[in-house]
């Protein structure tokens, strides 16, 4: 049972890690002027919802089984992904909004707050596989 | 004409054949499209590619054909029969008002600042003085330092100084064992250059000039009439190169013939030229004799300095030349350059404290940065160079004085406390006690800091009205930046309208290959093939085209084109600017007829304004106009030529709105007249009986948009009302009890993205929405006012309007009409600011869309619009001493031409805290923190912007307090360059946008912030500080003249009640409205000849002219207030405001410095602020 939880827990991992490298490569872009800030926001915007769903899944999964640790590891980074999203002026495009990306750096800082998940996603995905193999091996 | 066919739904006409219509050119622009929104940041950027033109074979037709424009465009000497009209030879605007024909003024300039050479003089740190006295010194100031110059005697010193000051030549002083005593004298040599135009200047005007509030000590007495008696002789060598005496004088006497006699002898002009060009030459081998037995590292600036001075100073000669101007013009020229020194000082007219307000005076930062200066780089500066050693021993010079003559330490009481560590004491840092100066407001108007630059730069520098920085020292590094708690940032003004412009025609444009800077004054060319660029210092090479200069029309000298004379240019860029075809001029007219526009009445006033000037919409015989109307329904007009009447189609159907015939809807203006001109006489009277109450606003946006999308154009949007239906519709947020408010104010923001969505795709497409909301209730205009922000629109709001029961805002709107439809317009605009390497751009503010990091893309750009860019210092400026910034606006113009605006701005770096202080434009620096905090408002609270604006005065009056000044805490210390600051900060706080506690309406505080974001900082600085003058007894004392009107030019008063007298009347010129306010018991002369009334009691409630009657004070009131709104493209509507008429309010909500139930008086808010630096 433990298997299944940290190997559906991997896979989802694995898709966040794939949408935060998407995330910056889509940033960098339109930080090189490669694409325009209306088409870069519209495409990351579809990304946000999924990946606070993927998100929130893993740590409801985590709350679940009763990994307390992993699970205390994950809830910031879900509350800001649901904050960050609540948080949203009614007036705005989404989290990201092509009028202001190029305002008070905030292009910047989403680049920063991509790389930090990165690396977060990372750090949980060399956890998920170690448990995973620990509950393979205890079976 | 009410019989338009009418229709359920939708309309075809048969009639219709596309091929003979309008619509071919849209049909022809389809093309395109794709195209062109997407790559469209390229189109700016131009291609890498410069073509160059094959000179051989054609070069006499290319002579006369390719520069028949720039030559009469770019020639603009006009005034140069007047003295200090070197300014406006250079094709820039024309002086300020108050200087205009007023040369008394300009000598009084000279004079103080003369005056203030002395009473520095008395300061322990004269440096400053020198700098500002000349730049050319302060260049020598700086090479002193670079070349480990030793710091000389006292003795030796004076004499120099003195020289430099009243420079007759005394080379003897020189200490013979110097071991750079040659250089010091090619150096002194040079320095004759730049004083002796002062001198030449001073000479004339003895009389003005030499009073000064300090006797000169003796010793410069002497040079100063040494000086006197050898004018001629040093004048002449002013527009000479630098470092030949020989040819110095050779020039001066054979040119000194002409002068008197032969008006028109170029010959000999050319021959100056020749001379110039020698000295010039890129070739070390050329240089002066002086040059060659320089060291070896110096060559190359001395080589520059001598191109550089040579190329500044001989230009307004050129155009002479060209004009086939006079000699006596030439010496007037040449003779007057030294007048724009002193002209753009921030108060040419005399005030109360005899000191110059120069700004900035650095010494060390200069020297400091010099010796690590990129070769390149350092060329530009180089003139400097030239300038004068005398400037090192000058410093000590003055410190002897300072012990010498004790007594002349005028300031010295003030300055008691000021730290050692700031080597400057310039009239910008002098500290002012705010709580004890009573009268902190100048009475003349404040003008723009000029830059500490030399001479040279200064007089090419991009004018303060287009172009201006919170600072006019730039901070060496970002922590520099953060001690000094100020904001840095850019205002911009681009598209003003311009009297005297440089246009330039070319087949290449100059411009670096890899920043892809525009060509401009600052660069340095390293020989003559070469240039180095002044933003990323790539050297790039000169193209063949660019040798021949069209002015001179001579041959190899690049570096008197009209690119590099001017800071201001306009290129006609090639169809490499290019994306598509110049689209046309092309208006539509969005038009809300529903009941509650019909009941207001504005299509009557539209109608006639439009019928009024539809010959002077801009544009050429392509220009395309069209009409839709809405209420719940949406009608189109089909103007197609042929028809006999105008026809209405009705598309009832507003979830899915479609264009019922796409191709003649939007109809050529001169072909069509004859139906606009009808439909425009119907209009007003179509929907009189209309019951229809509701607006589809959001559906008749989408269809305006479908419309204009194949072209790009400019939308403009007539709403009274809310949205009520379709998409976009809004709801009332407005709660009207929360209006007096303290705490929180709520709904700042948009309420749905559906307006900002619109105005970007409206952008893409090149089409920018203007807006004028005219409506009697809350409108939501936060949410509307999206349209325009994001489509590089513009914003009207005319609250309450009615045309008979508002009679005022109809006026209004009729001026603002007039003025609307008829102002320059460029299409598919997109600007770009450039900014040397180290600096970068992190904010923008204004109404536009962030295409990239540093393009905004502008659908529609006009003269009335105003920008802000805040930057951050990224990497350290230590290597640089000049930082410079460039704005480039690609536009179409409306007769269908590709053009570049280029604005230049160049300004010094500095690394000490108080050079930073000294140079700060106050009001530069108010206007970018209000927008600053119409950000902060819209994206936190209102109360945390306003807390920011009082933290702004806080942070930078503490952090001067305790860095600069070591006064103690108890006194509220400024230095003088901050010393409106808090009084800004505080109208702020009191301005509409940013009020709390007086009742405002939701939709007046949001057009206000709009204001602020969108209006170039002439105009707002109005709306945040009115002017206040006192009319009932002006006198021409002072008066200045315009178009041989007498202007009389009463002082500012301070915005207090405490001014207004009863016995008086006043003027409150707020930029968009003037306010007279009479007293109850005001002079009855002045109501009977100005006002035309026999008594107080018989002045109308609600006047908005002044009778034209045939009395001196009437007169003179008139011109005087004739005059404010000259000096303004929009024409402000005036109201007589009785002492005890209820409109009286509106008039004193203006007065700030008072107290109002929920703000502080000034008094109040300084001691408030000096109650937090405490804490």
């Amino acid at each position: 049972m433990e298997a299944v939880v940290f190997v559906f827990s991997l896979l989802d991992c694995c898709a966040l890690i794939f949408l935060s490298v998407y995330f910056i490569i889509t940033l960098s872009d339109l930080e090189c002027d490669y694409i325009n800030a209306r088409s870069c926001c519209s495409k990351l915007n579809k990304w946000i919802i999924p990946e606070l769903i993927g998100h929130t899944i893993v740590t409801l999964l985590m709350l679940v089984s009763l990994h307390w640790f992993i699970f205390l590891l994950n809830l910031p980074v879900a509350t800001w992904n649901i904050y960050r999203f609540i948080m949203v002026p009614s007036g705005n495009m989404g989290v990201f909004d092509p009028t202001e990306i190029h305002n008070r750096g905030q292009l910047k800082s989403h680049m920063k707050e991509a790389m930090i998940k990165l690396g977060f996603h990372l750090l949980c995905f060399f956890m998920y596989l170690y448990s995973m193999i620990l509950a393979l091996i205890n079976d | 004409m009410c019989n338009f066919k009418l229709s359920g739904s939708l309309i075809k006409i048969s009639k219709r054949s596309p091929a003979q219509n309008q619509m071919q050119i849209p049909s022809g622009y389809g093309v395109y499209p794709q195209n062109y929104s997407a790559p469209s940041g390229h189109c700016f950027q131009g291609p890498g590619k410069m073509t160059s033109l094959p000179l051989d074979d054609q070069r006499g037709d290319y002579y006369s054909g390719l520069y028949t424009v720039p030559t009469q465009n770019v020639v603009t000497p006009k005034t140069t029969n007047q003295q200090p009209g070197a300014q406006q030879i250079y094709g820039r605007v024309p002086p300020a008002p108050h200087n205009v024909g007023s040369t008394p003024e300009y000598f009084q300039g000279a004079a103080s600042s003369a005056s203030h050479l002395y009473t520095s003089a008395s300061q322990p740190y004269s440096s400053p003085v020198n700098h500002y006295s000349g730049p050319a010194m302060y260049s020598a100031n700086s090479s002193a330092v670079s070349q480990g110059f030793p710091s000389t005697c006292g003795h030796y010193a004076v004499s120099t100084v003195s020289n430099a000051v009243y420079p007759s030549v005394s080379y003897p002083s020189l200490p013979a064992g110097e071991p750079y005593g040659q250089q010091m004298f090619t150096s002194q040599n040079a320095s004759t250059v730049r004083p002796v135009r002062d001198n030449s200047f001073s000479s004339q005007n003895t009389a003005l000039s030499h009073p000064s509030p300090l006797p000169p000590p003796p010793s410069q007495q002497y040079h100063q009439q040494q000086s006197l008696s050898g004018y001629s002789t040093p004048s002449w060598s002013a527009s000479g190169p630098p470092s030949t005496q020989d040819n110095l004088v050779r020039n001066h006497t054979g040119s000194l013939t002409p002068a008197n006699n032969n008006p028109t002898n170029t010959g000999m002009q050319y021959g100056e030229y020749v001379n110039n060009q020698a000295s010039s030459a890129p070739t070390p081998l050329s240089s002066t004799s002086d040059d060659e037995e320089e060291e070896e590292e110096d060559e190359e600036a001395g080589i520059d300095s001598s191109s550089t001075t040579s190329s500044a100073s001989p230009l307004p000669n050129s155009y002479d030349a060209l004009e086939g101007g006079g000699y006596p013009d030439m010496l007037s020229s040449s003779a007057s350059s030294p007048a724009p020194d002193p002209a753009p000082e921030p108060d040419p007219i005399p005030a109360p404290v005899p000191t110059a307000p120069q700004p900035s005076k650095v010494a060390k930062p200069f020297g400091y940065g010099y010796p690590t200066l990129q070769p390149g780089y350092q060329n530009t500066a180089a003139p400097l160079h030239s300038g004068g050693q005398p400037c090192s021993p000058a410093y000590s010079g003055f410190q002897q004085y300072a012990q010498q003559y004790p007594g002349m330490n005028q300031l010295s009481s003030s300055l008691g406390g000021l730290s050692l560590q700031s080597s400057v004491q310039p009239e910008s840092l002098r500290p002012v006690n705010l709580t004890q100066e009573r009268n902190i407001l100048p009475v003349t108007p404040i003008l723009a800091p000029i830059p500490n630059l030399n001479l040279d730069l200064k007089k090419l520098n991009c004018s303060p009205d287009s172009f201006r920085c919170t600072l006019t020292n730039i901070p060496q590094t970002q922590a520099l930046l953060t001690k000094a708690k100020l904001p840095l940032g850019l205002l911009l003004h681009p598209f003003r309208d311009l009297t005297q412009l440089p246009v330039i025609t070319s087949n290449t444009i100059v411009r670096c290959r890899s920043c892809r800077t525009y060509i401009n004054p600052f660069v340095s060319f390293i020989d003559q093939r070469r240039w180095k660029c002044n933003l990323c210092y790539r050297v790039n090479d000169v193209p063949e085209e660019f040798m021949y200069n069209p002015l001179t029309r001579s041959y190899g000298e690049p570096h008197k084109r009209p690119e590099v004379q001017n800071s201001t240019v306009e290129f006609i860029a090639s169809s490499d600017y290019m994306l598509r075809p110049p689209q046309p001029a092309v208006y539509l007219f969005v038009l809300d007829v529903s009941h509650n526009a019909v009941e207001a009445g504005y299509l009557t006033i539209l109608c006639q304004s439009l019928l009024e000037n539809l010959d002077k919409l801009p544009g050429d015989s392509r220009t395309r106009i069209g009409f839709v109307t809405f209420d719940s329904t949406i009608h189109f007009y089909n103007l197609q030529e042929g028809l006999s009447q105008p026809q209405m189609l009705i598309v009832s159907d507003i979830d899915d709105v479609f264009l019922p015939t796409p191709d003649s809807l939007l109809v050529n203006l001169h072909e069509s007249k004859e139906l606009i001109k009808d439909l425009l006489n119907a209009l007003p009277n179509m929907f009189t009986n209309t019951r229809e109450t509701h607006s589809a606003l959001g559906p008749a946006l989408q269809a305006a948009f479908k419309l204009m999308s194949p072209t790009g154009g400019r939308v403009s949007v007539f709403q009274t009302q809310l949205p009520s239906l379709g998409a976009g519709l809004l709801q009332s947020r407005e709660d009207p009890n929360q209006r007096s408010s303290t705490k929180v104010v709520q709904h700042l923001g948009p309420a749905t993205d559906f307006y900002k969505k619109l105005a970007l795709d409206c952008s893409g497409q090149q089409t920018a929405v203007d807006l004028f909301l005219l409506s009697s209730q809350y409108s939501d205009l936060s949410s509307l006012a999206c349209m325009s922000k994001y489509s590089a629109g513009c914003i009207y709001y005319y609250p309450s309007f009615h045309s008979t029961h508002n009679p005022s805002q109809a006026e209004k709107l009729q001026k603002e009409l007039k003025r609307y439809l008829t102002r320059k317009i460029g299409f598919e605009a997109v600007m770009r600011i450039r900014c040397t390497k180290g600096l970068s751009m992190h904010t923008f503010h204004g109404n536009f869309f962030v295409r990239s990091t540093d393009l905004l893309s502008l659908a529609n750009i006009n003269p009335d619009a105003g920008f802000a860019v805040q930057l951050s210092i990224e990497e350290s400026l230590t290597d640089t001493s000049l930082v410079c910034f460039q704005t480039a606006l690609l536009y179409t113009s409306s007769k269908g031409e590709r053009r570049i605006r280029v604005h230049t701005l160049c300004l010094p770096v500095v690394s000490s805290l108080a050079d930073v202080y000294a140079g700060v434009d106050v009001q530069a620096a108010i206007c970018l923190l209000a927008n600053m905090a119409v950000d902060r408002s819209i994206s936190t609270s209102l109360s945390d912007a306003r807390d920011a604006l009082v933290n702004a005065v806080v942070d930078s009056l503490s952090a001067y307090s305790s860095t600069v000044s070591n006064l103690q805490h108890s006194v509220l210390i400024a230095p003088s360059s901050l010393k409106l600051f808090p009084l800004y900060v505080l109208a702020l706080l009191k301005q509409k946008a940013f009020r709390t506690g007086t009742s405002t309406r939701l939709d007046d505080r949001v057009y206000a912030m709009c204001q602020i974001k969108c209006q170039p900082l002439v105009h707002l600085m109005k709306m945040i500080h009115p002017n206040l003058y006192r009319i009932d007894r002006l006198i021409d004392e002072g008066a200045i003249h315009v178009n041989d009107r007498v202007v009389p030019q009463p002082p500012l008063q301070k915005l207090s009640a405490e001014k207004l007298t009863r016995e008086g009347a006043f003027l409150m010129d707020c930029g968009c409205v003037f306010y007279i306010w009479v007293g109850k018991s005001c002079d009855n002369n002045f109501i009977e000849d100005v006002l035309g009334c026999p008594n107080f009691a018989s002045i109308p409630q609600k006047m908005t002219h002044l009778p034209e009657l045939d009395t001196l004070s009437s007169e003179r009131t008139r011109s005087f207030i004739t005059w404010l709104r000259d000096s303004r493209p929009l024409s402000p509507v005036l109201h007589v405001v009785k002492d005890e008429s209820p409109a009286k309010t509106e008039f004193f909500q203006h007065l700030i410095e008072d107290r109002t139930e929920a703000a502080f008086s000034y008094y109040e808010f300084l001691l408030h602020i000096q109650q937090q630096i405490c804490k």
